[in-house]
């Protein structure tokens, strides 16, 4: 296999409150030989919010990152739900409609920039799974985990609408997805099935409609715990702040005791590739997680 | 050679066993799984399989149904958990994606009235609560008719294809536990008359769907309803749209949600990156913030808040390359203003 390479999008979250998800996915790439460059001059996707308030703007400025990618010629990769909707999303709307692609590329050109569509979005987790292979991450384990029952929580982002995702996230079907479940296996860890696995973790209305969010984000935890989960696991670090940072709050609300480490993908996967305990930045986590780290 | 293999395809069938959710509320404690065998062929809809278990093993299976051909809305059900209109949804299909083992429930467990029947009062009161029809001063006697240009019409032509069946509203999960959110169904109708140049009731509509706690701004963007729509509407991207509107004709009131969406641009146009801290002091003004402080404790304390400049949230972000190319396509590229 010729070495992969990919432009990473950071997004927002992991260069401030998930530096663990940051440290963790370049530790993952340099144990699986996967060469990643990171689009610096990359900004906010704009959560869907941006897009709320000004869906041009945020068009222009997903085209300018997007840019980026393709003038290194590479696949653009993504370690957030979010920014992979969102990216996705401006892709879509400007290769189908070449009137907005015209409008977006007018702005740009005032930066000397050009979207092509040229490069295609996926998030990291397809990348390992559907272009580095699963049989080839099995044999990169060195530290199985084999002890533990993992909760896979998929976030929304990843998995709808499926229309948007099926040619990123190898057709995963939003109501059974299983990339997360075949991660886990192949990691020798043991998948736990439960029902709130696809469902939303409330993040985006945290401010807004704080009992909402609190509800589905409990639900989830509560159902992964019901399902003797001893971690969960989720590719998007917005689930992860919601369902890590909160559990103090979800639990006088859900009026139950929720405790249960939840971590990032690819901290995960560097457990199970023996990285360092820095690079796996466990320390970060609001609920207690340095236990995990057994090495 | 072609047409006996082809023969034989259409006499292939596959022996399953079926599950229905049963529950009447009228004689019910609690609601049951009850278990169907049958051979199911491969042009079978969901509804088919429905029709089989009331015909052949039990007359007292109960569900809506009327059309069968995918326009009255009647026969929306789930199965295991995905949003089907059952005259539309093949059964195989169906089969394949959860390895042979489907159970029929009803859109909405806690609505049920009997088996898949439920009431779908809550859904007609949302539905009628913004509004769902033109607002004009029609002339009686009109020298002309409306005219529209097919752009006009193409704003809202896939948001009328609505059939009010109910599966974008009862798989959405911001409903079930807010029960005031009016829900991807109604919000979709909204818009629909909203941007119908023939209609005048727009800002009013717009002030209806604007409301914290029951409008656009408790949508949690799961995509449930895109999903979930048996005419390819994609609600959740109307929903958007009554977002955009609200700034669009300057009718957006100023309140966390309003603030948390225009917020992204403070942070974006000072370092390219949202700034965490900040977006959560504008959306709630410094007095809502209290809320805040134990949670920001904690990831103070796990190090999630950096320290850069020795003073947490003071120049705590990095900056991206080439920042001075995102300013300027603010300058020239935003179209709204709070």
């Amino acid at each position: 296999m010729s070495q992969l390479h990919y432009a990473l999008f950071t997004g927002c979250t992991a260069k401030q409150s998930t530096p663990e998800l940051l440290s963790s996915t370049l530790a993952v790439a340099e144990k699986l030989g996967i060469k990643i460059t990171i689009l610096e001059e990359a900004s906010c996707c704009g959560a869907s919010h941006l897009q709320d308030f000004d869906e041009f703007l945020a068009h222009v400025l997903n085209a300018r990152n997007i840019c980026y990618a393709e003038k290194l010629g590479l696949t653009m990769i993504t370690i957030c739900n979010t920014c992979q909707l969102n990216s996705a999303m401006t892709k879509h709307a400007l290769d189908k409609d070449p009137v907005l692609k015209a409008k977006v590329n007018e702005k740009l050109a005032e930066v000397g920039l050009e979207y092509k569509g040229t490069s295609e979005i996926k998030h990291f987790l397809y990348a390992i799974i559907d272009e580095y292979g699963l049989d080839n991450v099995k044999d990169k384990v060195t530290v199985p985990l084999s002890h533990l029952n993992i909760a896979p929580f998929y976030g929304c982002h990843n998995i709808r609408p499926s229309e948007l995702h099926k040619d990123a996230n190898g057709h995963e079907n939003p109501y059974n997805p299983n990339s997360l479940d075949r991660l886990i296996t192949a990691l020798e860890g043991h998948p736990v099935n439960y029902e709130s696995k696809n469902k939303c973790c409330g993040f985006h209305v945290e401010l807004q409609a704080n009992h909402t969010s609190e509800v589905l984000a409990g639900n989830a935890l509560l159902d992964a715990m019901d399902n003797n989960a001893d971690m969960m696991v989720t590719p998007c670090p917005l689930c992860h702040l919601k369902m890590d940072t909160y559990q103090d709050s979800i639990s006088k609300t859900m009026g139950r005791d929720v405790e249960l480490p939840v971590l990032h993908m690819p901290q995960m996967v560097a457990l199970a590739l023996g990285c360092t305990e820095k690079e796996i930045g466990l320390k970060f986590h609001v609920q207690k997680a340095t236990q995990l780290y057994t090495a | 050679m072609s047409e006996s293999k082809e023969i034989v395809s259409n006499n292939q069938t596959r022996k399953v066993t079926i599950k229905a959710f049963r529950f009447n509320a009228e004689t019910d404690y609690l609601p049951y799984i009850k278990q169907y065998k049958m051979e199911v062929g491969k042009d079978e809809l969901i509804l088919d399989l429905m029709n089989r278990i009331k015909w052949e093993h039990d007359g007292s299976f109960s569900y809506r149904r009327s059309c069968r051909h995918g326009i009255c809305g009647a026969c929306a059900i789930k199965v295991n958990g995905k949003s089907v209109l059952a005259c539309k949804q093949n059964a195989i299909e169906l089969l394949d994606l959860f390895d042979n083992d489907i159970t029929l429930e009803p859109s909405s467990k806690k609505r049920v009235i009997k088996d898949m029947i439920i009431d779908k009062s809550d859904f007609w009161e949302k539905h009628a609560a913004i509004k769902p029809y033109v607002v004009a001063d029609v002339d009686p006697r009109p020298s002309h008719e409306s005219k529209q240009s097919i752009e006009e019409f193409n704003n809202f032509m896939d948001s009328d294809l609505c059939i009010q069946c109910g599966a974008c509203h009862y798989a959405c999960p911001a409903l079930e536990v807010n029960p005031d959110f009016l829900g991807p169904a109604a919000l979709n109708a909204a818009y629909r008359f909203t941007v119908d140049t023939r209609d005048t009731a727009g800002d009013e509509r717009l002030a209806i769907t604007a409301e914290l706690g029951s409008g656009v701004w408790d949508c949690v963007k799961c995509f449930e309803c895109a999903e979930a729509c048996p005419k390819e509407i994609n609600p959740i991207e109307k929903i958007g749209k009554l977002h955009n509107l609200q700034f669009v004709r300057g009718v957006a009131q100023s309140n966390v949600a309003t603030r948390h969406a225009e917020g992204f641009l403070r942070g974006i146009i000072k370092t390219g990156y949202l700034d965490e801290a900040d977006i959560v002091t504008y959306s709630e003004g410094y007095l809502g913030m209290y809320k805040h402080l134990g949670t920001a404790l904690k990831m103070m304390k796990s190090g999630k808040i950096h320290w850069h400049s020795g003073i947490p949230f003071i120049n705590s972000i990095p900056k991206i390359k080439n920042l001075d190319e995102v300013q300027k396509l603010i300058q020239i590229s935003q179209t709204n203003k709070l």
